[in-house]
């Protein structure tokens, strides 16, 4: 039996400060993280429960108050929100609190670049005159230089990872006809990428495996890096990097609200076989197909457009969906992923209120009839870039957005709710509450733990490696009790 | 590209010297009506894009991440 989906997306934003010569990414990044959290730097991240490659890194005793991050300079903070935002690499990143449902992940992904955003005015004022940071939510420079968004699914520790691998694979090969955020050129050595004017990812010439457990160089379409954050006995996270960084609510809708009904799908073993002969040439071909007519040869000798697949598996999905596992929100998924698909049957160019890779073509194709620009003229390569902007008066997606045309799924009054308030379904209501509530009285937090410093001789651990406990209906009434951290700790112990 | 042959007929892949890559138009985008959007849209970005496209696109160069 299928278990619930929790879910978060991760986001790796590019940074840049036009005009600086002594520009550091690693720097400003944290910075514009630090300006923007303030006194929250103060609770550490605990690594206790990371994989052992990350707690090499720097695990320090608990009784030190000082966090490691900050010896280094570097940002690392937990949000009221129960969001993650840290410096990763080159980049901040924003990693959203866990989600149960794909309309609650989008309204956290999109709370996530209005922090981005108000970062960038905090930052602000620390910078000396005529300098400034830009942000994008994108995945590439356009240099060969690639960054990631990656998807993170609650998955049962039954399920064989060889049948992830086999059902998940084609799925993901196939979904970028809606789940792609548009890229002009191309940034592959593949034979026949290099004459590409424009292609559906970002992010799919940057893959050159089938599975595998890098993430830098060699990415592979299915990644086995295994820390579950959550009790390992049970659970698997399942850590998706293919994907592109949306900024169409309905893509990210449809990017994370099919992911997860073909997982729970692959739990109960419930998908035919409908491998690739080759996944990793599949996925760059479709990707360099705007028309999405490119055919991919299937094991069984079938060759198939990406579309074809998609149709299968929605037909499977709504199948699942009516029998084993009906409500309102599978039915929302549903009802998008039948009307994009049959959008991209009549014509894919018309999902320009829907999709990131319609939305930024029609913009470029507007500039190329209106100015004569080629693909590869710079302004057209600037347009690119800007669409994936964070500021709501620049970003290219935003001005449409705020003119009304592209399609929403909430409300502004939601996003900004979830810029401090934590989804209600998870334990990420437990971190977030705690973190506002008792802000001075917590020494550390992860994903799965929460380190109270009530003032006693210890310091007190409290797992969360339950991502379905700690929700609002679980501690609301617990939380609201506690004047006190401590009362809190002594009411979590009795 | 074994597999792609039958399709490049209709990919349309420009060298991108402006003009031959029309298939790529959007047949979408018919009636006075869309134009006219169109227009509005593209006023409005540019009023809105960074100056000098040139520099500022060769600029942007990214560490890799993840």
């Amino acid at each position: 039996m299928a278990i619930p989906k929790v879910m978060g997306i991760e986001t790796e934003f590019g940074i840049s400060g036009p005009g600086m010569a002594d520009f550091n990414p690693v720097l400003s990044s944290s910075m514009l993280i630090n300006s923007y959290a303030g006194t929250l730097r103060k609770i550490r991240w605990d690594y206790e429960q990371e994989s052992p490659l990350r707690d090499a890194r720097g695990f320090e005793p608990v009784q030190e108050r000082q966090p490691v991050e900050e010896d280094l300079g570097l940002a690392n903070v937990i949000l009221p929100n129960g969001a993650r935002y840290y410096v990763d690499h080159a980049h901040p990143e924003y990693s959203t609190p866990e989600c149960a449902t794909p309309r609650s992940l989008v309204v956290h992904d999109k709370a996530g670049e209005r922090i981005l955003e108000r970062s960038l005015e905090a930052v602000q004022v620390m910078l000396p005159p005529g300098q400034r940071l830009s942000i994008y939510k994108n995945n590439t420079d356009g240099k060969g230089n690639s960054y990631g968004t990656h998807e993170n699914y609650l998955v049962d520790r039954k399920t064989p990872f060889s049948r992830i691998v086999r059902d998940l694979t084609p799925f993901f090969v196939t979904r970028q006809i809606f789940t792609g955020a548009g890229k002009v050129g191309a940034e592959s050595s593949r034979e026949g990428g290099k004459s590409v004017s424009y292609q559906l990812s970002q992010r799919t010439d940057f893959f050159e495996a089938e599975v595998g457990l890098e993430t830098t160089l060699k990415r592979p379409i299915i990644n086995t890096r295994d820390e579950p954050h959550a009790d390992p006995e049970k659970y698997r996270r399942l850590h998706c990097i293919v994907g592109d960084a949306n900024l169409c609510e309905v893509a990210t809708f449809l990017k994370v609200g099919t992911t997860a009904l073909i997982l729970k799908m692959i739990e109960d073993e419930l998908l035919p076989d409908l491998s690739l002969e080759h996944p990793v040439q599949a996925l760059h071909e479709i990707s360099w197909d705007v028309s999405c007519r490119q055919t991919v040869r299937l094991r069984d000798g079938r060759r198939v457009r990406a579309l074809e697949l998609q149709w299968e598996y929605f037909d499977q999905v709504k199948k699942f969906v009516k029998e084993v596992d009906d409500s309102p929100e599978n039915a929302e998924v549903l009802e998008w992923w039948e009307r994009v698909l049959t959008g991209i049957e009549e014509d894919p160019l018309s999902l320009y209120r829907e999709l990131d890779w319609v939305a930024k073509h029609r913009l470029l194709e507007g500039y190329r009839q209106r100015d004569g620009l080629a693909w590869r003229d710079p302004k057209m390569r600037l347009i690119d870039l800007q669409y994936h902007d964070v500021r709501r008066d620049r970003g290219l997606y935003h001005r449409l957005a705020a003119t009304g045309k592209v399609e929403r799924l909430t409300t502004d009054e939601e996003i900004s709710a979830a810029i401090m308030a934590p989804p209600e379904e998870t334990r990420a209501y437990f971190r977030g509450r705690c973190i506002t509530r008792f802000p001075g009285s917590i020494a550390a937090a992860s994903w799965d733990s929460i380190i109270f410093d009530t003032g006693r001789e210890a310091l007190q651990r409290v797992p969360t490696r339950e991502p379905l406990r700690g929700s609002k209906e679980h501690v609301e009434e617990l939380l609201e009790a506690s004047e006190t951290a401590a009362e809190l700790v002594d009411a979590l112990q009795r | 590209m074994p597999q792609g042959q039958e399709q490049k007929k209709v990919q349309k892949k420009g060298g991108g010297d402006g003009g031959e890559d029309a298939g790529q138009v959007t047949s979408s985008e018919k009636g006075e009506k869309l134009k006219e959007e169109m227009d509005e849209i593209l006023d409005e970005i540019d009023s809105v894009l960074e100056e000098n496209a040139e520099e500022f696109v060769k600029s942007y160069v990214q560490k890799g991440g993840e």
